[in-house]
């Protein structure tokens, strides 16, 4: 019983930093029908902004987090005027390449600004204490990133739920075309997107610093990929389904090398189990546990 | 950093220029060249281990020909390298080494330094019966019935049992886990030799987990490990997984000690693995505050000409450079078959990286040492020997 809740905690820290950059995929292709490729990598720029705000500025956590969250939404903002703002009316296909392009600018920007050594956050950013309740280890480190990541996500429904501008934000992924003409301004709508996304994506990248403290500016693009599967598998576009995905692909990341050994399967087998079963998820439900299938005008 | 990208630009300089001649006395009265061909990872994923291999290089040969060169029949021969580079690829490297056979005509090969080059490379050397070393390749294969290919560095099925042996004697471990990358041959091969020798030795390997390259969660595979309960764990991974290993480990609860091979062994582990890996273990080629004199005269000398201590590729690479100049000697020859034998016959050599003789593969028979992270530091520990060596 120790063993499943000890597996069960671990499941729950990957699944909610998975979850955290999973919305930013979802809800910019809720918006705009555009796969932000480019996702990934700004959730490194937030990870590597913590390490700008801890070590450069000196700053604690509670500030290096929200200024490497305003920074990165700003740059998600930025991106979106400057990159895909000008290729709307292209084919998506030109939007995509171009989201490639952008990652592929981040990446390599960012090598080139601190070199290819890896990082990591100093010694009293977090000071990790470990609780020991009758045989399960509980971190500090990991009940804070399940408890921010739960907020945060709350914090996000309620915005896209409750007020006016999560609204605009449901009336324009509805119909794009329509909402306009209701008054409200679709780039401003999108801008706000991009800015929760990518603030939330810094989030998650400073919360996994904190968790696996070894950054590098490629860091993005295999934490990026798993996060958009969670979202496709939620069913992209809505945000519960980026926390469900996000949660169920670190559940099964976690469970399967931890019970396939009774099953006489080694852990070697842990990435064709885990991406086979969402396979089968995709195939009884195409459009992703809370996707609904639209249509296409023709 | 400014200075060693101008030293990496000046080897990329000498490269495309073909042949680097190292300044030399002028009353040596040199009677002619023994070219040398060095072939190192100047560009491509690891270019950290081709600089470590130019600076090495360049300083062993300025070193013998300020002593004025090699001596054959008491006269003096300078030595001359030709530098070039395999940018970390298998098919450059067969290629360069093919062109400086053929075009250079060298009398023998330093490098490549990756086994994923040294082994194609090896087979152009042997089947152009040119003497190659590869400094610091573990692979078996490297030299495996090549008669003209060496290697400075001692293999992986001897890693394994060295290990094993300390967890023994160290922490009288009675069962051990291993976790490590199924995806990479170096620790792939590296755990099975482990796994085979802990249990030759009466350890019970109780956990065998691996994950893929690449991941940064090993929850779940460290809270399988800890659950079989071991008294060690063995992780022969690369520095920038080790931390997250450790980290992870400890914070799942895991106190006993944690062990690691030669892939632990660059200053960036410390920096990245701070508190958490003091006091760790780990068996490598070479400690950089080793006691011997020659160990401590490289160490420094290399400190005082590039401002760094000297890592294990620099310091294999040094000694298989002393090796060649020692069989060339020995030979009293230019002739490459007559140097290829004595460098199988070399005795017993005395290198930075310890004592060492050659077996009949041309592998290295020598001892690993054993590394304690110390107050930040990689601090020698111990030493671990085949059985027999060094002799009395």
């Amino acid at each position: 019983m120790e063993y499943f809740i000890q597996q069960l905690l671990n499941a729950l820290q990957l699944g909610s930093l998975y979850a955290l950059i999973a919305l930013g995929y979802s809800m910019v292709y809720g918006v705009l029908l555009l796969i932000n490729f480019a996702h990934g990598d700004i959730f490194m720029v937030g990870a590597f902004l913590g390490v700008f705000g801890s070590i450069t500025l000196d700053l604690p956590f509670v500030p290096t987090l929200i200024l490497s969250m305003v920074l990165t939404g700003l740059l998600g903002v930025t991106i979106e005027r400057v990159a895909y703002k000008p290729l709307r009316q292209a084919s998506r296909l030109s939007v995509v390449i171009t989201a490639l392009g952008v990652g592929l600018l981040l990446e390599n920007g960012m090598l080139a600004l601190t070199g290819a050594n890896p990082r990591s956050y100093p010694q009293d950013f977090i000071t990790t204490t470990v609780y020991n309740f009758g045989g399960v280890s509980i971190s500090n480190v990991k009940i804070l990133i399940i408890v921010l990541a739960a907020v945060l996500f709350a914090g996000l429904y309620t915005i896209v739920q409750r007020t006016k501008w999560g609204m605009a934000m449901r009336a324009i992924s509805y119909d794009k075309f329509a909402v306009p003409l209701m008054g409200v301004s679709q780039d401003q709508i999108i801008s706000l997107t991009f800015l929760l996304g990518a603030g939330l994506a810094a989030a998650g990248g400073i919360l996994w610093g904190v968790a696996f403290p070894v950054l590098n500016p490629y860091m993005g693009m295999r934490v990026g990929w798993k996060a958009f599967i969670a979202a496709v598998v939620g069913g992209i576009g809505d945000i519960r389904g980026a926390a469900i995905g996000g949660l169920l692909l670190g559940f099964i990341e976690i469970m399967v090398p931890a019970y396939g050994a009774s099953f006489g399967i080694s852990s070697t087998w842990r990435d064709p189990i885990a991406f086979g079963l969402l396979l089968i998820i995709l195939v009884v439900r195409p459009t992703g546990l809370f996707g609904v299938a639209r249509r296409q005008k023709v | 950093m400014a200075k060693r990208f101008i030293s990496l630009a000046l080897a990329v300089v000498m490269v495309a220029l073909g042949t680097f001649t190292v300044a030399a006395q002028d009353d040596c009265d040199f009677v002619g060249e023994v070219v040398i061909g060095v072939i190192a990872p100047l560009t491509g994923d690891i270019p950290k281990v081709g600089q470590s291999t130019v600076e090495a290089a360049r300083m062993a040969v300025e070193e013998v020909n300020a002593e004025c060169g090699l001596t054959i029949d008491d006269e003096n021969y300078e030595v001359v390298i030709i530098i070039e580079d395999n940018e970390a690829k298998a098919e450059s490297s067969v290629a360069v080494a093919t062109r400086l056979i053929v075009e250079e005509d060298v009398i023998a090969i330093i490098g490549p330094q990756a086994s994923k080059q040294a082994v194609p490379t090896g087979q152009v050397a042997n089947d152009r019966e040119t003497p190659m070393i590869s400094p610091w390749s573990t692979n078996p294969a490297t030299t495996l019935d090549r008669p003209w290919v060496f290697r400075a560095a001692f293999l992986d099925p001897f890693q394994g049992p060295v290990v094993a042996g300390f967890v023994v004697s160290e922490f009288g471990a009675e069962t051990a886990a291993v976790l490590y990358d199924v995806a990479s041959d170096y620790p792939k091969g590296l755990a099975e030799n482990f796994r085979d020798a802990a249990e030759a030795a009466g350890v019970d390997v109780v956990a065998f987990e691996s994950f893929t390259t690449g991941d940064t969660d090993f929850s779940s595979q460290l809270t399988s490990i800890i659950a079989a309960n071991p008294d060690v764990l063995f992780t022969p991974q690369y520095y920038n997984e080790v931390p997250l290993i450790v980290q992870q480990a400890r914070e799942l609860g895991f106190e006993g000690p944690i062990v690691g091979s030669d892939s632990w062994g660059t200053p960036d582990l410390i920096e990245l693995c701070g508190e958490a890996c003091e006091g760790l273990f780990f068996s490598t080629h070479y400690a950089p505050d080793i006691a011997t004199e020659v160990g401590q005269t490289f160490i420094n000398a290399y400190e005082e000409r590039y401002g760094a201590k000297p890592d294990d590729v620099a310091a294999l690479t040094y000694d298989a450079f002393q090796l060649l100049f020692t069989a060339i000697e020995d030979a009293n020859s230019l002739d490459k078959a007559d140097i290829r034998d004595a460098l199988a016959n070399i005795e017993l050599f005395e290198g930075v990286t310890g004592l060492m003789s050659f077996d009949e593969q041309g592998d290295p028979i020598k001892c690993a040492v054993i590394i304690q992270i110390k107050d930040g530091a990689f601090t020698y520990y111990d030493s671990a020997c085949p059985a027999g060596f060094p002799p009395e």
